[in-house]
């Protein structure tokens, strides 16, 4: 079907546009409205009248203006030139729209996803004849400096390989191969159309197996997810959700990062755009940008666009997914995505179910978080999404129906917490609210590269911290000096374990990203400080002693002062602190 | 609300010229409902004229064939359904911009408030548009407004938007106007112009402010806006609007830096509230409609500043929370939205302590790309940091004491209350008029952390210690 006119405005509601006299268009339907041609999709159809959502501010719409359908479902783009892009929620590039519209963005732009002009050099790697099907890789290009770029034959195209392009430069829109089928010769060009609202094919999905890195201790040694896994992080507004989806954007082992700023702040979507390039990734050496793609819909962009944004962005996910990458998702944040939804299903007269949300938020949820996982795809590579989906719960109370709709289909919760925030206690992630149903999946991997039991020393110190919560209680009545050394003892152990492990600052230049083998020595080093302290107390020796030993010290320091690169450190710590404690039961056991 | 023609009344309806008609159909609060209508687009200025001739600006609402609902802005008192004429003016609301309106009094509709002349410029739509995030320029460059509690805990930065979350009683008038008045960039010679819009105030309020800039001569760089508590409610909603559209032409045409102030944010919010409920709309928390997120972000993301612009425009937003209540939906909205939050607090203002910036609940997100070395100094970040853990514990130690009795505490829990103590009335507390300069506000930390032990300062580095700690 191609553009034509489909009918003309009706009514005028913010950004929902009823449309009458219409004939003969689709459900899903991308058309375009009035004289402006303002992006738009179709939602509902009933009798001659359809109700459209639309991307851009309808100021001025007037009713009997043209919609003119398109033919064809809301689709992105997929094809080399994405990475280091940044999109609005339905794929328009943002840095292309500001060379042409300045510094606002107005109505009524279009400008394609990809670069028509840029040329890049691909090398094929198949030879015809042969047979391919979805998902066979055709050539390669190499997109950025880190991510090759697998020119794969789309997921509808199964036949005959007559010819494939030899090695050179080409456009975009040039032929590179074509495949014979039993509908007429297909020709393939680098990049393909895929509708945002449903998921890609894949061959197979897998069971989660082994971490997703993030390089925030608390995670990764507390709360890990597991590659392809899937993680909500709710929190009240200044908890810090915008800062762990950043640092997990820098820091993560991911082939690639998607990063979503869904109805947030234009400045720190900016605050991305300057920082990544000047970050090196230290698994490549290379800039942050070359693997990293952003969308921002801004919470002043338009409402509609917004609610599309999330599948924007997973759409191209599953895409690098395909090619047999390891992704990471991050969505900042669906509880903006949900209100857009809420705000549309208003704005059309649905029936609200709880707060004002449509019956059928759930459901939107579990789509969406389905479309993670780890999968062995059409081509026959292993490849993951891991998504990372940031709730803003109203009053920071994860009663509310997104936190406690969202919670149903994922596997990790890391609680952010105000009365840590407000300590200053960074990051804010409750050792206590948070959980993870990974921890069977990764610990695996942990024992494997720790060549000891990392498994045992988690659960050690998640027991030291429960105990302390129950301490706490008492210590609030009637204070901690009335307890006896040993229990003392598990609150030194949790305060020392709190700012010598859990925190970790964003902002510093050794702190910021802390590798697995760090994690593990240090939470070694905090473990057996507790457990020869307790021998030691019992032999005689006084916490105080404990306290005054300089190694102590330096255990509060080793964040800061064992680099990542340098962690012989570490296990002279351990010596050391062995040794100390040895010496003081000596003189006072 | 239905907006469908109704065809009964249209008979004594005349069209007057191809925009203008007359008769309403339905007048329900500040909402008129006009049919027998055409081409009138969304978001489209109305002008209503009643029987005496006096005209009252609206806005489309919603359109539809034939029909368009209509928030006057100014309320609908005296209007009758049969003889009153409505004219589409083709646009939406626009506000004359020049330079001459440095110094004057504007309603908040953009029309001179203070007896001069009618502005005379370019007409821009108030509504503005969104900032392609990647035409943004990230703010980092540190604002002294003098005043301890913020330069050294939350520091403000140029383009940032950070409220004051106050409470009925509390004086955020003051503190407002002593940022207004303190407020510089170090080394820069450059006043920051003042764009400020009262929306639902009192005029003894309107006139604090007023009478302060004119008492620091700031006057000749302020633009006012002023929608009073006796002015219709309605016309609060586009106040900040066109507030906002006098700063963007100050700061992105005309390369200055611009303060705004918007006050009470929790009147304007009242007023969408009271039009959500005219119109029947499914509220979300506390009557509130779903999309106030979105429109609040509407008015806050118009702060920051552009690539290759000189100027930019640094928001502080009044926000009163209803009842104190940090979690009711306008503060709460309103922290998800700026870049954190200057909270005031009650128990601090009983204790006489001015300004009563409470410790723990203020943030300023940008603060840590405006502080440090080259901007304020190297030790800063650590410092703060170490403020606001030591003021954490402080308040686990108070609540203690209050169980067990000052005398049971021990002697680490003592040195705790007593760092509160002078925390809160030596570095929190300031007179109205003192201006305290960066080194004095950081010097000042120093010497309160010393009445805790060394090691408990987990956040300071060894050689901070050996450089300011004890000196
Ligand atoms: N790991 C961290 N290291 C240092 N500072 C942090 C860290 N996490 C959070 N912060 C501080 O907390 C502030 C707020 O964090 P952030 O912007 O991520 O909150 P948020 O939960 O995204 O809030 P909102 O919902 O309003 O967007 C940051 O500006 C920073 O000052
Ligand atoms: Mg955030």
């Amino acid at each position: 079907m191609a553009e034509r006119i489909i009918g003309t405005v009706r009514r005028v509601v913010g950004p929902v546009v009823e449309a009458g006299n219409v004939t003969g268009v689709e459900m899903l339907e991308l058309v375009f409205v009035g004289d402006e041609r303002l992006v738009g999709e179709i939602v509902r159809i009933r009798g001659d009248v359809a109700w459209i959502q639309v991307y851009e501010d309808t100021t001025g719409l007037r009713p009997g203006a043209p919609v003119i359908g398109q033919g064809e479902p809301l689709s992105v783009e997929l094809g080399p030139g994405l990475l280091g892009s940044i999109y609005d929620g339905v794929q328009r590039p943002l840095d292309v729209l500001r060379m042409q519209m300045g510094d606002f963005v107005s109505r009524g732009v279009h400008a394609p996803a990809l670069s028509r002009e840029k040329r890049w050099h691909f090398r094929p790697c198949v030879t015809p004849p042969c047979r391919v099907q979805g998902g066979a890789v055709l050539g390669v290009v190499q997109e950025t400096e880190v991510i090759e770029h697998r020119i794969l034959t789309p997921p509808w195209v199964e036949g005959e390989l007559v010819r494939v392009a030899p090695d050179g430069d080409y456009g975009i829109e040039d032929t590179v191969a074509t495949v014979s089928t039993p509908g007429g010769d297909v020709d393939l060009r680098f990049f393909h159309k895929w509708p945002v609202r449903k998921g890609r094919p894949y061959a197979k999905r897998l069971a989660c197996a082994g971490p997703l890195i993030t390089g925030q201790r608390v995670l990764d040694t507390l709360f890990p997810v597991a590659r392809g896994g899937v993680v909500v992080v709710p929190g009240g507004f200044g908890t810090g959700k915008t800062m762990v989806q950043h640092a997990i954007a820098k820091w993560c082992d991911a082939d690639l990062v998607v990063y979503i700023g869904c109805g947030e702040r234009g400045n720190e979507m900016t605050g991305v755009l300057t920082e990544f390039p000047e970050l090196i990734d230290p698994r490549t050496g290379k800039s942050l940008m070359e693997r990293t793609l952003l969308i921002a819909n801004t919470s002043n962009m338009p409402v509609a666009a917004r609610e599309a944004s999330i599948y924007t962005g997973i759409t191209i996910a599953e895409y690098y997914r395909d090619m047999g990458y390891n992704v990471a998702i991050m969505a900042d944040s669906t509880s903006r995505w949900a209100e857009a939804l809420r705000e549309l299903s208003g704005r059309m007269e649905e029936m609200p179910a709880d707060e004002g949300f449509p019956a059928y938020l759930p459901t939107r949820l579990a789509e969406f978080y389905e479309r993670a996982g780890l999968v062995t795809t059409l081509g026959g590579h292993e490849g993951s999404i891991t998504t990372i989906g940031a709730v803003s719960p109203p009053g920071g109370d994860f009663s509310e129906p997104v936190t406690q709709h969202t919670k149903r289909f994922v596997r990790a919760f890391w609680a952010l917490d105000k009365q840590l925030a407000n300590a200053r206690h960074y990051p804010a992630i409750s050792w206590l609210e948070s959980y993870s149903e990974y921890i069977d999946d990764v610990a695996p991997w942990w024992d494997e590269k720790t060549n000891e039991s990392w498994r045992e020393l988690r659960s050690d110190i998640m027991a030291i911290m429960q105990k302390e919560a129950r301490l706490e209680h008492v210590v609030k009545l009637v204070g901690a000096d009335v307890l006896p050394d040993s229990q003392r003892l598990i609150l030194e152990v949790a305060a020392m374990f709190k700012n010598a492990f859990l925190q970790q600052n964003a902002f510093d230049k050794v702190d910021a990203f802390c590798v697995a083998e760090k994690q593990y020595v240090m939470l070694n080093i905090i473990v057996t400080f507790y457990t020869l302290a307790a021998e030691a107390i019992q032999k005689g020796v006084t916490l105080a002693s404990l306290k005054r030993m300089d190694v102590v010290r330096d255990i509060m320091q080793m964040k800061y002062e064992c680099p990542n690169d340098e962690l012989n450190r570490l296990d002279t710590l351990l010596k050391e602190l062995e040794e100390s404690i040895h010496e003081l039961t000596s003189i006072y056991g | 609300m239905n907006s469908q023609a109704s065809t009964a009344e249209t008979s004594h309806r005349r069209l007057l010229d191809d925009r203008e008609y007359v008769g309403l159909d339905e007048v329900s609060g500040p909402i008129v409902g006009v049919s027998g209508i055409h081409n009138v687009g969304y978001n489209e200025l109305a002008e209503i004229v009643d029987r005496r001739g006096t005209t009252r600006l609206g806005m489309t609402l919603e359109v539809s064939e034939g029909a368009a609902v209509i928030q006057v802005f100014e309320g609908t008192s005296g209007l009758k359904l049969g003889d009153t004429r409505v004219r589409f003016r083709g646009h939406p609301l626009t506000l004359a911009v020049s330079e001459e309106m440095l110094g004057r009094a504007f309603d908040g509709l953009g029309r001179p408030f203070d007896g001069g002349p009618e502005p005379i410029g370019e007409e821009r739509d108030v509504n503005g548009l969104p900032v392609n995030p990647t035409a943004r320029d990230y703010p980092r460059k540190f604002i002294q407004t003098g005043i301890s509690a913020i330069d050294g805990m939350n520091t403000l930065v140029r383009g940032q938007k950070l409220p004051v979350f106050s409470g009925s009683g509390l004086p955020h008038r003051q503190l407002v106007a002593q940022i207004t008045r303190q407020a510089r960039i170090v080394g820069e010679d450059i006043p920051f112009a003042v764009v400020f819009a009262g929306m639902g105030i009192k005029h003894d309020e309107a006139r604090f402010y007023l009478k302060n800039f004119e008492e620091s001569g700031a006057m000749e760089r302020v633009v006012a806006f002023l929608s009073l508590a006796d002015a219709p409610s309605v016309e609060r909603l586009m106040t900040p609007r066109t507030a906002l559209t006098a700063a963007e032409y100050l700061a992105f045409d005309l390369g200055m830096h611009v303060l705004v102030i918007l006050t009470d944010m929790t009147n304007y919010c009242e007023a969408l509230r009271e039009i959500s409920t005219q119109r029947q709309e499914i509220p979300s928390r506390k009557g509130y409609p779903g999309y106030l997120y979105s429109d609040l972000a509407s008015i806050y993301e118009r702060a920051g500043m552009l690539r290759g612009k000189p100027g930019s425009i640094t928001q502080i937003p009044v926000v009163t929370m209803p009842n104190d209540d940090i979690s009711h939906p306008i503060p709460d909205l309103s922290g998800f939205i700026t870049e954190g939050q200057i909270v005031l607090d009650r128990d601090l203002d009983q204790r006489g302590i001015y300004p009563p910036i409470a410790g723990l609940p203020s943030l300023s997100r940008l603060m840590k790309d405006g502080i440090g070395e080259g901007m304020t100094r190297a030790d800063h970040a650590h410092l703060a940091s170490q403020l606001f853990a030591s003021y954490a514990h402080v308040k686990d130690i108070r609540s203690l004491a209050s169980v067990i009795g000052e005398e049971e505490l021990t002697a680490l829990d003592r040195s705790y209350m007593e760092f509160g103590e002078i925390f809160e009335q030596q570095f929190l507390s300031q007179g109205p008029e003192e201006d305290r300069s960066i080194e004095q506000t950081l010097d000042l930390g120093w010497k309160i952390l010393q009445s805790l032990p060394r090691e408990e300062l987990h956040r300071i580095t060894e050689e901070e210690i050996r450089k300011y700690y004890g000196r």
